[in-house]
């Protein structure tokens, strides 16, 4: 099979984004979980946030120029790979406490894994990204591990 | 609604299944909290002309907050959610009834940590987007 990670490719595994540091707000919390559909009580009053909202907390906030034509912002933490067609992925998070109004929480994002493997059509790229939320003082919130498949 | 005791969880038993429909003002509220521009979530013609949907797609993440809705509502104040998973398998689109349920896959009652399969089916039955989540229930709740 032909090897279409290169080297220079593999030798992101490892790199990381900025630090990127938000605040939780009553009224952001609250936003999220109306949207959602959410009838849980607390979720919808903004006491604490539903266990999804750190991907709204942490989605990239970027200018209307970094958008593509189809609306979408190009993650900076992937290099240019060789095959770029999105299949299924998932992801995995595991809680250490809830998010509440008042929380400041720091996210790093880090390209974890990259690897191919040979699929029934073709090949495939896999690459994991790990999100990890801590408090400032470094107590961790959450960690999440997502998995993309490219063909 | 009543939460669930520990002492009556057992392998099989099932989590109150709910109806999702979302229209598209529920789905530009969502896209808008996350700041997602994504155009296939708001724009019709362009997702069906040019990316070929047949309509406006539910945002993936957003089906995984359902098993999230799911698992919180089942567990009440019993227990915390410690682990939830999901992978979007198979896209739904503004229109369809998709439901979100699960089915308790394993419980230890010495830890009172319960595992469970998670499911958003659409009309067809099929599971586009499974899941797992681990919840621990609290010790002060546990058996009766």
């Amino acid at each position: 099979m032909t090897e279409l990670l290169t080297p220079e490719l593999k030798a992101c595994i490892g790199r990381e984004a900025p630090p990127r540091t938000e605040v939780v707000t009553r009224r952001d919390i609250r936003k999220y979980a109306i949207s959602t559909g959410t009838r849980i009580r607390k979720h919808l009053d903004g006491d604490e946030a539903p266990p999804l909202y750190h991907v709204a907390l942490f989605w990239d906030v970027v200018e209307l120029d970094q958008l593509t034509p189809d609306g979408v912002s190009v993650d900076t933490l992937l290099p240019k790979l060789p095959l770029d067609r999105a299949m299924a992925g998932g992801l995995e998070i595991t809680y250490h406490r809830p998010i509440v109004p008042g929380d400041v929480l720091v996210a790093r994002r880090t390209l974890t894994d990259l690897y191919e493997k040979a699929g029934r059509s073709g090949p495939l790229i896999f690459y994991e990204i790990t999100l990890d939320v801590r408090t400032e003082d470094g107590s961790p919130v959450l960690e999440e591990v997502t998995t993309r498949i490219l063909r | 609604m009543t939460a669930p005791r520990l002492a009556d969880i057992e392998v099989g038993s099932e989590l109150p299944e709910r109806e999702h429909a979302p229209d598209n003002i529920q789905l530009f509220f969502y896209n808008a909290a996350l700041w997602n521009a994504h155009r296939i979530h708001f724009d019709a013609p362009y997702a069906t002309e040019v990316e070929g949907y047949p309509g406006l797609v539910i945002a993936g993440p957003l089906m995984g907050d359902w098993l999230g809705q799911c698992v919180q509502e089942w567990i009440g104040d019993d227990g915390h959610l410690t682990k939830l998973s999901y992978s979007n398998r198979q896209a739904a689109y503004i229109g369809e009834t998709l439901r979100a349920g699960g089915t308790v896959t394993a419980v230890d009652p010495t830890s009172g940590r319960v595992e469970i399969a998670l499911h958003v089916r659409n009309a067809e039955g099929e599971n586009i987007t499974p899941g797992t989540a681990v919840v621990m229930f609290d010790s002060s709740t546990k058996g009766h």
